[in-house]
């Protein structure tokens, strides 16, 4: 249905395919952008680290595998390899401790379960990161704050390699959404004309959930309302004898945790390597400034945009009529927002303007 | 014909009328002062003059040319010169520096590509910084960097660098603002020592009577974005008008 | 002499015979020697410090002076390498051409992007150039790719046109028959020094830029630079135009990393995407301020070191740092390799973050702020009232000019 209306290559079923294809690394920049403008709405810190905490929170993910699959080794007599002796079996401690089929579903599980083990070391990196670091940089100049956050990204970025290696660390889905899904059937076109990847609707619909409930904690919660104000106007919230720093903290220590989290579902997607979380920073910062620097609407609209503009720019059609176009799209949508609409999509007046 | 006419300037910022009608003709050579009371438009009116707003109707012609919707600098070459409330300065550069700046952009235009030529050949420039730093008593704070300046000092020297540039108009947005007594005499009297050497046209948006009465030549009262009076201040001391706008109905 | 005043003249003496004297005074220990590990002076180390010296000393032009923080320069880089080896493949290897086409390329490159990014400040500069440059680094890979030769790099192949190759032509690059990576190596005692043609081609074009740019730090530009930096609402109420300024400022600096990219290529005939990463842009920053934004010397300490310890630290092993400590107790030995072993080797890396770190929390102004500032110990003279990063040395007085 609906084959060739909007003209060769650009079928319905193959619009919808790339809107779905962009949602998937749309939610992670819209995550880490919301992170980043929280970060800089708050405490008005320009982080540049902020990919490392994402990267930190996909690590999260495979440390619990690690942890989960640690195994003790014994002899099974009954099976024996190659050179006819015993073969040495493998065993978890999860799987010894709660059976077969529990433990086995522990340890498929991992990723999503991940998600428990990454809040809290997630709130805690985030809240050392604050205390130790960031705080001595508030009445700093912007340079320094990109400068340090950078050094502090880049020693992450080792202390990881030199645990868990400079590859890729394949962290795979629980069994159940490895296969996909037929997308197009549910909204009612034939068969095998929109597949999409199940993870990759479950990493949409988690980050829907994440990124609702920070603006519900903003909007609905006394903590949110304060949080909000000082976006808006820091000194006087300071005046009215609300502690402001001590819940700038908080953020900062929450706005790590949105990171880690996006960091775990998207394991996965990409097997995490130490400078996964770099690649996203550049990216990420682009997606803010599109959507207005202090905006947190604007990061997640701005976010979830240029993800599927550069699902639809990576198209074979659009490629052929502008080649290269998918590796720069990004950039060069930044670049025109950025000299047409110098506030971004929705920034504020006076953000950021020097 | 003066040396500035503003001409039927309008500005609405929302349901603000901020300037209504504003008709001023300040001849060459006078100091004159804009007065009013908070919120009369006296920053508003001082931004059309300076290029940074642009009024919804009306013009404003320096020596017959336009001013509006010309940049800062456009304006600066044109021959206007402005002191801002809290002296702005190049507070990382030293005293000297901050001279010779000015001093360039007067003669070299608002760019010029010298970056191979050397500052000490350019002899005719550093003796016209050190004379006008002569004039201001800073002499001997040549080396200083600027921002380890007293809050006097800092104005002094950005009197200093608006001067050296032999404006034609000087613009001075509350030049005592925050200062202490003495402070504030010693600002007086050098901007009167100025105008006396110089017959430098001035304009003042001032608050304390006591330095508009010791500077001016002539007053313009503004309130609520209309002028109300202008005159000399021996008309405008005890002007009921002005009372009436300064302090409401009461006194009236 | 040359424009500059006594004070300057002697100090770019001093520079000219450091940097002149450079394959002897980094080869302080003898060969054989425990320590001789920790000699510099080998043609390959010492052609990346002045190389990166010429790269940072011209992004301290933009950065020092006017505050505006490129995260793009690498871009500059890699435009020059790539026009260095288009020249080989096309002409012959003088290196002279493409040194030429790299700073023309380079120049109108960073017009472009300079025109653009400047509209903005703050960090919205720094991200405008950022996006450049990783635009030009995803471009090279991909469509660009028959100019660029994409993950390959470029290179010179036989069945290239070079036209301007006659039968006696050096096979490699040279400058009108200099041939960069010959060297004459001479041993003296127990010491060998090499004096490479390579090394010599790059510390003559240092010293020169060098020179250039203490004259632009001199010149009423560099102060009208600085004083953008400072206040840039003063500058355009004193009747100045700040964009052009900037804009020269950024093309001038955008032609220092492009000659630093051709002379990369100078040394090794090749030219990669890599070098455009914006990794490659991260360094140039580090090693300004590491040295001390804004002062003439600092960028190029800040390269060299480094270069060096890069260089070093990424030769040290385990074994090494055993025998280091072989006077130690087993156990303590054990202990201190064991700490150390993160930061050695592959672990250069960390050593870097963290000491870049380290400078920016606690030595704004760099090297060149802790030298100034151990000095004053010494000399016992307060010092507290200099600004930051502003050494007497390299900041004379305008007492200097007039003099």
């Amino acid at each position: 249905m609906a084959r060739g209306f909007v003209g060769a290559g650009f079928t319905m079923d193959a619009i919808i395919l790339q809107v779905l294809n962009g949602l998937d690394k749309g939610s992670a920049y819209a995550m880490i952008a919301l992170g980043l403008t929280l970060i800089f709405g708050t405490l008005g810190v320009v982080n540049f680290a902020h990919g490392a905490l994402f990267m930190l929170g996909a690590f999260c993910a495979v440390t619990l595998q690690r942890i989960l699959s640690l195994s003790y080794t014994v002899e099974d007599p009954t099976q024996t390899d190659f050179l006819g002796n015993p073969l040495k079996v493998d065993t978890p401690y999860i799987v010894s401790w709660f059976g077969d089929a529990t433990g086995n579903a522990i340890l498929n599980w991992s990723v999503p379960l991940a998600i428990l083990f990454a809040i809290p070391v997630m709130l805690l990196i985030g809240y050392v990161m604050e205390r130790g670091l960031i705080k001595h940089f508030y009445k700093r100049p912007h340079a320094d704050q990109i400068l340090v956050t950078f050094g502090l990204a880049i020693v992450i970025q080792e202390i990881v390699k030199y645990f868990y290696g400079a590859n890729p660390i394949p962290t795979p889905a629980p069994d159940m959404f490895r296969g996909s899904v037929d997308f197009g059937v549910m909204i009612g076109f034939a068969q095998n004309e929109i597949i999409y990847p199940y993870w990759r609707l479950v990493y949409f619909l988690f980050s829907a959930v994440i990124i609702g409930s920070v603006f519900a904690f903003l909007r609905f919660t006394t903590f949110g309302m304060v949080v909000r104000a000082g976006m808006a106007d820091r000194e006087t919230v300071g005046l009215l004898g609300i502690n402001i720093d001590k819940r700038f903290t908080i953020m900062f220590g929450i706005a790590a945790a949105v990171a880690g989290l996006a960091g775990v579902m998207y394991a996965p997607i990409n097997s995490p390597n130490y400078h996964m979380g770099m690649d996203f920073l550049v990216l990420s910062f682009v997606v803010v400034v599109v959507g207005g620097m202090g905006s947190l609407p604007g990061a997640v609209l701005a976010g979830f945009l240029l993800g599927i503009l550069e699902s639809f720019a990576s198209m074979n059609e659009v490629k052929s009529v502008i080649p290269g176009i998918d590796q720069i799209i990004i950039y060069l949508v930044a670049i025109i927002i950025l000299l047409t609409r110098p506030r971004g999509l929705m920034g504020r007046k006076g953000v950021m303007e020097e | 014909m003066g040396i500035l006419e503003v001409s039927n300037v309008n500005k609405r910022f929302g349901g603000l009328q901020a300037l209504g009608n504003v008709n001023l003709d300040i001849a060459a050579g006078t100091v004159h002062a804009i007065i009013g009371p908070n919120g009369a438009g006296k920053s508003t009116l001082l931004n059309v003059l300076v290029g940074k707003l642009i009024p919804d109707t009306g013009t404003v012609l320096f020596n017959g040319v336009s001013v509006l919707g010309r940049k800062p600098y456009e304006i600066n070459q044109l021959g206007i010169s402005r002191v801002f409330q809290t002296p702005e300065i190049f507070s990382d550069l030293t005293v000297f520096e901050n001279m010779l700046i000015p001093c360039f952009a007067k003669r070299d235009g608002s760019f010029r590509l010298h970056a191979l030529e050397s500052i000490a050949a350019e002899k005719d420039l550093i003796e016209k910084a050190e004379h006008m730093l002569t004039e201001v008593n800073m002499a001997d704070k040549r080396h200083m960097l600027a921002s380890s300046l007293s809050r006097g000092d800092k104005r002094r020297l950005e009197m200093a660098m608006c001067l050296v540039q032999e404006p034609k108009l000087l613009l001075l947005d509350e030049p005592t603002a925050g200062m202490a007594r003495a402070d504030t005499n010693n600002t007086i009297d050098l901007l009167n020592q100025i105008h006396d050497s110089r017959e430098i046209t001035m304009v003042i948006i001032e608050h304390d009577m006591h330095v508009v009465f010791s500077l001016a030549k002539r007053i313009t009262v503004l309130a609520q974005g209309s002028p109300l009076v202008e005159d000399t201040p021996d008309n405008i001391k005890g002007h009921p008008k002005v009372k009436e706008a300064y302090l409401g109905e009461a006194a009236a | 002499m040359l424009g500059l005043s006594k004070k300057d003249t002697t100090f770019l003496l001093i520079v000219i015979f450091l940097t002149l004297a450079t394959p002897i005074l980094l080869q302080p220990f003898p060969e054989g020697s425990a320590l001789a590990q920790f000699n510099a002076g080998y043609p390959d180390l010492m052609q990346r410090f002045a190389i990166y010296g010429i790269f940072a000393i011209g992004f301290n032009i933009l950065f020092g002076l006017t505050g505006y923080l490129s995260f793009g320069h690498a871009a500059f880089l890699g435009v020059g390498s790539y026009s260095v080896v288009w020249m080989y493949k096309l002409l012959s290897y003088n290196v002279l051409p493409g040194l030429i086409l790299a700073v023309l390329m380079s120049a109108l490159f960073a017009l472009f992007i300079g025109f653009i990014s400047l509209r903005r400040s703050g960090i919205y500069f720094s991200i405008l150039t950022l996006a450049f440059a990783q635009m030009s680094f995803n471009l090279a890979y991909s469509v660009l790719t028959p100019l660029t030769n994409g993950e390959t790099g470029l290179q010179v192949y036989t069945n290239d046109p070079q036209v301007l190759m006659s039968a006696g032509s050096p096979t490699s690059p040279h400058f009108f028959g200099i041939v960069m990576n010959e060297s004459a190596k001479i041993d003296v005692g127990g010491w060998q020094f090499t004096f490479s043609n390579g090394y010599y081609f790059c510390a003559i074009i240092a010293i020169i830029v060098f020179y250039l740019s203490l004259r632009i730090f001199r010149s009423p530009f560099g102060i009208m630079l600085r004083a953008i930096k400072t206040n840039q609402t003063r500058m355009s109420y004193t009747g100045l135009n700040s964009r052009p300024y900037t804009l020269a400022a950024f093309v001038i600096s955008g032609m220092y990393a492009g000659l630093a990219g051709g002379l990369l290529a100078s040394m090794d005939p090749l030219a990669g995407a890599e070098r455009m990463q914006w990794t490659a842009s991260g360094e140039v920053v580090l090693m300004t301020i590491l040295g001390g934004a804004g002062t003439l010397m600092g960028p190029v300490l800040g390269a060299g070191f480094i270069k060096y310890f890069e260089n070093i630290f990424s030769k040290i092993n385990d074994n090494i740092l055993y025998a280091w400590f072989s006077a130690l107790p087993e156990g303590l030995a054990d202990a201190l390799v064991f700490m150390l072993h993160p930061f050695i080797g592959k672990g250069w890396n960390l050593t870097l973050g963290l000491l870049f770190m380290l400078v920016v929390i606690f030595l704004p102004g760099g090297l060149m702020e802790g030298g100034s500032r151990i000095w004053g110990l010494i000399t016992g003279k307060n010092r507290k009232s200099k600004k930051a990063g502003k050494d007497p040395e390299h900041h004379p007085k305008p007492s200097a000019h007039v003099n």
